[in-house]
């Protein structure tokens, strides 16, 4: 398979460098209401450079049969395809072992497996699961349906008004009944990032499993799950460049072995009687039925795509370009930043005087200004800052300086409309 | 699109001092409407005298489109009777889903202002909101509304 090259840009990380990133992303080139596109919401999906377009139709143009299936050369391509995307996976968080990354949906899909085949097992009435205020919808609803199932008590960590969780509180809770802490690596809402390692070892020293759901971190900094010794870490392609319906649960081996199987279907089975079945071995046991192989196949070329440019490279990117959006923003009158941890990924969440975030919306998309409005799927941030909603510019790898110029100017421009 | 179809200066004036803004307690009727999409609340009060609409008025928050929305409605409504403003309440939809072009907007007076948000597909539900309340109030619905 021979793929368009990754960019391989000068390393000063500069405007000239970012330009050329954002080169790479066909859809950047566009006009929306007549204004050459800014597009900040990669928080919520970001776009696919060509590497992972061509890769995902190189397959569907010359590979695609199904995997782990037929004899023939094409069954046998894809599943090489397939089967490589996965230690491509490994590697980019330098899990110890392939059968560790098991493919999902996403990171719902992922976060839904934890909680159901998990919880099964190890979850009964009364034991406590620990899950933090500023968790996204995906990893507060899957364990809010186990409770139902178990009987089981969710405790939530609070947080300050910076958007930062409480330590203290949390070691607090964590006791003989906790059996799984649940916690967002990167807020999604609020931009934070949470210390994961240091929560992480706090239940490690009580036996408690931890699973970080790290769809914001993925694309954004490097993440090694054998550095940060969480048990699970869930995330999705389409955060990272890759393509929607696909996302990654990294499971530490000697824990997913104990996992009951989620669903059953083809490709879980070794062999299926009306009396008794042998199931797979991992990853296997865990992804029932054909598979999205062309999405994990442009998963695998959005990390050559990541890896090509360096993570490193990208944390320190993106963080130049918070602090410049940050500055910027605040120039603004009446906007106020949510979310002002003193750790931040690329997320600026802000509301600004009496403008709903609904309007503001409208307004910067007028100005081909693509921004998120909304709750952002965290009600329970909105809550927390007693907002019905934000608005929220989120940073990518093809981001530049020129784009918050045009985010401040819509917003400029927002005052003059509203009146 | 030109914004100004949308944010017309009447829409503006209306979102910046809200008619009727407040509410009526005891009210004949109220219902409570939310627009989980935008995070939109309201709750809508009605007064009935003689079948007739004799105060209405309407309190929450919202985006400007539901805001100036909500405000000429309780506008275009003080004196009508329950039937008139069901069939009002059919006309806006009418306008504001772009269902029946042959309307001539200006026969909704004010609430004309409202037509451009036809344009704008994701904000028909931020224009309606108060409209779908209402008909909750009068219908003397006990359950919260929703868009979705």
């Amino acid at each position: 398979m021979t793929l368009s090259p990754n960019p391989q840009p000068s390393v000063n990380q500069g405007e000239a460098w970012a330009e050329a990133i954002r080169g790479e992303f066909p859809i950047l080139d566009q006009q929306v209401h007549g204004k050459p596109l800014v597009f900040l919401d990669s928080a919520a999906s970001s776009q696919r450079p060509r590497s992972v377009i061509d890769a995902v139709t190189w397959y569907e143009e010359h590979d695609h049969a199904n995997v782990h299936r037929g004899v023939h050369t094409l069954s046998q391509r894809a599943t090489d395809a397939f089967e490589g995307a996965r230690e491509k996976v490994r590697n980019f968080i330098n899990a110890e072992s392939a059968s560790e990354i098991v493919f999902v949906s996403g990171t719902t899909g992922g976060i839904n497996l934890v909680a159901s085949s998990f919880g099964q097992k190890f979850i009964a009435q009364g034991d406590e699961i620990i899950i933090s205020h500023m968790e996204h919808h995906a990893n507060i609803v899957p364990w809010q349906l186990l409770r139902e199932r178990t009987g089981a008590v969710l405790r939530v960590i609070p947080m300050n008004q910076a958007g930062e969780l409480d330590y203290q509180a949390y070691l607090d809770m964590l006791g003989p009944r906790t059996r799984i802490v649940a916690l967002s690596h990167v807020s999604n809402a609020l931009g934070t990032i949470n210390p994961v390692k240091q929560y992480v070892a706090a239940a490690k020293n009580m036996g408690i499993p931890v699973l970080l759901d790290g769809a914001q971190a993925v694309p954004h900094m490097p993440v090694d799950v054998r550095e940060l010794e969480c048990d699970f870490y869930v995330f999705s392609s389409h955060k990272m460049y890759g393509p929607t319906g696909v996302g990654v649960l990294y499971g530490r081996q000697q824990l997913l072995d104990q996992l009951p199987p989620y669903q059953g279907g083809g490709d879980m089975i070794l062999a299926v009687s009306f009396d008794k079945n042998v199931y797979n071995e991992l990853p296997y046991r865990l992804e029932a039925g054909t598979p999205n192989i062309s999405g994990v196949v442009g998963l695998g070329a959005a990390i050559d795509f990541l890896q090509g440019i360096g993570m490193p490279a990208i944390e320190k990117r993106e963080q130049d370009l918070l602090a410049y959006a940050t500055t910027a923003l605040l120039d603004i009158p009446e906007l106020r930043i949510i979310g002002t941890a003193a750790h931040k990924a690329g997320v600026l969440s802000f509301v600004m005087g009496r403008a709903h975030p609904h309007d503001i919306g409208t307004i910067l998309d007028n100005q081909g200004v693509a921004v998120r409005t909304g709750h952002h799927c965290a009600m329970p941030v909105m809550d927390f800052f007693k907002l019905p909603a934000t608005a929220r510019a989120s940073l990518g790898v093809y981001n530049t300086r020129a784009d918050i110029d045009r985010l401040v100017e819509g917003l400029q421009h927002v005052r003059e409309v509203l009146g | 699109m030109d914004l100004k179809d949308l944010y017309q200066d009447i829409i503006v004036d209306h979102n910046k001092s809200p008619r009727n803004f407040r509410v009526i307690s005891p009210a004949d009727l109220e219902a409570q409407g939310y627009n989980p999409l935008c995070g939109d609340k309201l709750a809508v009060f009605v007064n009935i005298r003689d079948g007739h609409i004799d105060d209405l008025a309407f309190q929450g928050s919202g985006c400007a489109i539901s805001v100036a929305s909500a405000s000429l409605m309780t506008e275009a409504l003080k004196g009508k009777s329950e039937a008139q403003a069901r069939e009002l309440y059919e006309q806006v939809h009418a306008m504001l889903t772009g269902a029946d072009t042959d309307q001539d907007p200006l026969e909704l007076g004010k609430l004309a202002a409202l037509a451009g948000v036809r344009d704008y597909p994701s904000r028909v539900k931020c224009a309606s909101l108060c409209w779908h309340t209402l008909i909750a109030a009068l219908d003397k619905q006990a359950v919260p509304v929703t868009t979705e």
